[in-house]
């Protein structure tokens, strides 16, 4: 059995540097700000990306709106997102919050994809390409400068289009990099890493906690939203169904194998997350493994990464472990 | 009557037509063809009698028929007895409208897609159409419906109620929320799907009974061996809640996935019990099978009552869930009662998981699909208390199932998760718990 190696290395990089592992970074990003910094235990980022998405191809597809509305308008969607989760839960404690959070992505996507909700959100089918002329990403692709051609080095290549968009969602990275790192050392910062610390404490010096709380939630729901609509921009179409719980977990997997209360640790988790998957996928099949069962096997893999580095390295790759010894 | 109340209507009738499968025969009762209507004779024609809910006849209900082009070939409105008729020119295709206007008050189409019928009539056919129509709300067909809906809510609520005890018991125990505990309950229905298979497909063939047997015992074992194999390593490293909940999540994930790999993808039923005829108590029909589910979940549940409130290890699981620290003090080893914990929750869980099959089918999803069901339950009750996991669990199935009198099935987990983040709200200790600081 000859495995190329050459070729399980450009898979996973060619993967690594994509446009999803940018999506999974600002995803984790967002977390990181809810939960590296602010010990806020949101496992319903899905959720906000499932907003963010719609929010922006309901109004540029179903509604002909142009995009940079609809951007804004899906960002303002993951706002309201979060202002409406935030009242209720943002009081609980953390592992009630975690199940609150889980329930309510759940509850949107059910909504969502429900058949009394099709003729405002496409029900299970969601937002195809081709509606509203060429779908909602087609404006986006106008914008692109890059001359036709391929473009990359030695082996990794890419398309001018999917230049485009990587070059899009990596400046988008960059951006939420720069925010989160001028944030966390600003004073609104500290206080944020105080409540992470001890909420009474900040609470006993005149801080208002639960406004803190209610801003860092919506800060990391807008960095999830911005991530579903990159997300969907790729694909160039959505599907409720696309939505499932586990793209939190994924996100989640990239923040602590990155990092967590890191600047940069989930931009290095996403990327390095998504080179071994698709490496793993590669090698896999090359050696001839059966394709039906490569999507479990790989899902697993991630479960597994999850309680290794749960068990034995909680800091991740660049983390200090003296902050990220919470506790419920 | 508004065009949305109308459609609430139209909704519930719908779905009670699904469920009183005897009502529906008494509304669209075909009317005798032929008979006292004497109307073109020889030529084709389309008829029909027009009867309401309770089987009266509907008169002054004007009715049309027009070729596919929409030229009308023919008018009438239905007679005292509910009788009309319409004369046609040819054999052909026919388009035949009921004006939904001309019906009285409380009466409505069961289905308004069938409104109108596009027909096909053959050469001096007399076809019979048929307009179900049905009373608006509160009839007994509603109270049939209701009926049907809660057995069935009462059902599923006893499937989960015994799934969620052992997550409930855990957290009280350790504090952990454990996201893995749903993998337990697809695995037991699992292995009682391979030992229930015929040879052909791998399994060995026994008995549902015994085969149910099996995966409870072997779902109890996979049980402890989770806490010994990890959580009790993990609990000695002094590993925080947060970090044990996020491994939690990496166990099912890696659990759920490994299930998929060897049960396959898709949702099979089990060999025995598949197909039964219903018994009919009064208004509510059910299978012998769903009767012994629900009787062996009760029986279960009482035992599992029966066992915390009377025996010596029931009382130090209790008194462990209470208070974890004061329990170790007045000499409870508190090691041995959360494994006994994790053994019997994995049990009743895989046991869950064997009924949940036999309801519906097995799939290696099953469980993370109850998972949140379990958790709603679980905090509607009280997280902690085995009690409130039950009666919780039981509210939330019925929710569940009551919610499709009203709006689409495809919503019914959105009432009971909403139905979770409510109870957060108001009263975060749940309905059962006692209260005390969680946020």
């Amino acid at each position: 059995m000859d495995v190329d190696f050459t070729r399980v290395l450009v898979d996973g990089l060619r993967t690594g540097l994509g446009p999803v592992a940018a999506v999974y970074a600002l995803a984790a990003i967002g977390l990181n700000v809810h939960y590296g910094y602010t010990g806020l235990l949101n496992f319903g980022q899905v959720g906000f990306m499932l907003v963010g998405a719609y929010g922006m191809g309901i109004a540029v597809s179903i509604h002909s709106l142009p995009l940079w509305l609809g951007i804004i308008l899906g960002m303002l969607a993951a706002v309201a997102l979060a202002l409406l989760l935030g009242f209720p839960t943002l009081r609980l404690r953390a592992d009630y919050l975690a199940i609150c959070t889980i329930a309510a992505a759940e509850i949107l996507r059910f909504v969502f994809r429900s058949s009394p909700m099709a003729e405002v959100t496409g029900g299970a089918f969601g937002i195809p390409s081709q509606v509203g002329g060429s779908g909602f990403s087609s404006g986006f692709y106008r914008l692109n400068p890059i001359p036709e051609g391929a473009y990359g080095i030695g082996p990794v290549m890419f398309s001018h289009t999917r230049l485009w968009m990587m070059l899009v969602a990596w400046l988008l990275v960059a951006l939420a990099v720069v925010l989160v790192w001028a944030l966390m050392r600003s004073p609104w910062g500290r206080v944020i890493k105080s409540i992470r610390e001890d909420e009474d404490a900040a609470r006993a010096l005149g801080k208002n906690v639960f406004a803190y709380k209610m801003q860092s939630l919506v800060l990391g729901g807008v960095l999830g939203g911005v991530a579903g609509i990159v997300l969907v921009m790729n694909q160039g179409a959505m599907t409720p169904d696309q939505f499932l719980p586990q793209l939190t977990f994924f996100a989640y997997t990239v923040l602590l194998l990155g990092g967590a209360a890191t600047v940069v640790g989930p931009v290095l988790g996403s990327i390095l997350f998504w080179f071994i998957l698709q490496a793993m996928d590669s090698l896999l099949r090359q050696t001839g493994f059966g394709s039906a069962a490569l999507g479990a096997v790989r899902l697993a893999f991630v479960g597994l990464i999850l309680i290794l580095l749960m068990a034995f390295r909680p800091q991740g790759l660049l983390g200090n472990k003296q902050e990220m010894m919470l506790d419920a | 009557m508004s065009a949305r109340m109308r459609a609430v209507v139209l909704a519930l009738l719908a779905v009670a037509a699904v469920a009183t499968t005897a009502g529906a025969a008494i509304a669209s009762t075909p009317p005798d063809a032929g008979g006292d209507l004497v109307l073109a004779q020889g030529g084709e024609t389309v008829r029909g009698v027009l009867r309401d809910g309770e089987g009266e006849p509907v008169p002054d209900v004007a009715i049309s028929v027009a070729t596919p082009d929409g030229e009308v070939v023919g008018e009438t409105a239905t007679d005292a007895d509910g009788a009309w008729e319409v004369g046609l020119p040819a054999p052909g295709d026919y388009v035949v409208t009921l004006d939904a206007e001309t019906l009285p008050e409380g009466v409505d189409l069961r289905d308004a897609d069938r409104n109108p019928l596009e027909v096909t009539v053959r050469s001096a056919q007399n076809r019979t159409l048929i307009f179900a129509l049905g009373e608006g709300a509160g009839g007994s067909r509603f109270l049939n419906s209701f009926l049907a809906q809660a057995v069935s809510g009462l059902r599923f609520g006893l499937i989960i109620a015994i799934t969620a005890i052992g997550l409930s018991l855990i957290f009280g125990t350790t504090g952990l929320v454990n996201f893995a505990h749903g993998e337990l309950v697809a695995l037991g229905a699992i292995i009682a799907f391979f030992f229930n298979a015929p040879a052909s497909v791998g399994g060995f063939g026994l008995t549902l009974i015994l085969a149910g047997l099996i995966a409870t015992v072997l779902s109890a074992a996979a049980g402890g061996a989770i806490e010994l194999g990890l959580w009790r390593p993990l609990r000695k490293r002094r590993t925080g809640l947060i970090q044990m909940l996020v491994i939690s999540i990496g166990l099912a994930l890696l659990l759920r996935n490994a299930l998929q790999v060897w049960f396959g993808g898709g949702s099979r039923p089990y060999y025995d019990y598949t197909i039964q005829q219903s018994l009919v108590f009064g208004p509510i029909r059910i299978t012998p099978r769903d009767l012994i589910v629900m009787a062996l979940a009760t029986i279960v549940l009482v035992g599992v009552a029966t066992m915390l409130q009377r025996t010596r290890i029931g009382k130090a699981m209790r008194a462990v869930s209470d208070n974890r620290d004061l329990a170790e003090s007045s000499g409870i080893d508190v090691q041995r009662v959360i494994l006994i914990i994790w053994v019997i929750g994995g049990g009743l869980a895989g046991f869950g998981g064997v009924l949940a099959g036999v309801v519906e089918n097995v799939s290696y999803l099953m469980g993370f699909r109850l998972l949140l069901l379990m958790f709603a339950g679980v905090i509607l009750g009280g997280l902690g208390t085995a009690y409130g996991a039950m009666f919780g669990s039981i509210v939330v199935g019925l929710i569940t199932e009551l919610s499709t009198l009203w709006f689409s099935t495809e919503l019914k987990y959105v009432w009971a998760l909403g139905v979770l983040i409510l109870i957060l709200l108001v009263r975060p200790q749940g309905l059962l718990g006692r209260a005390e600081r969680i946020g």
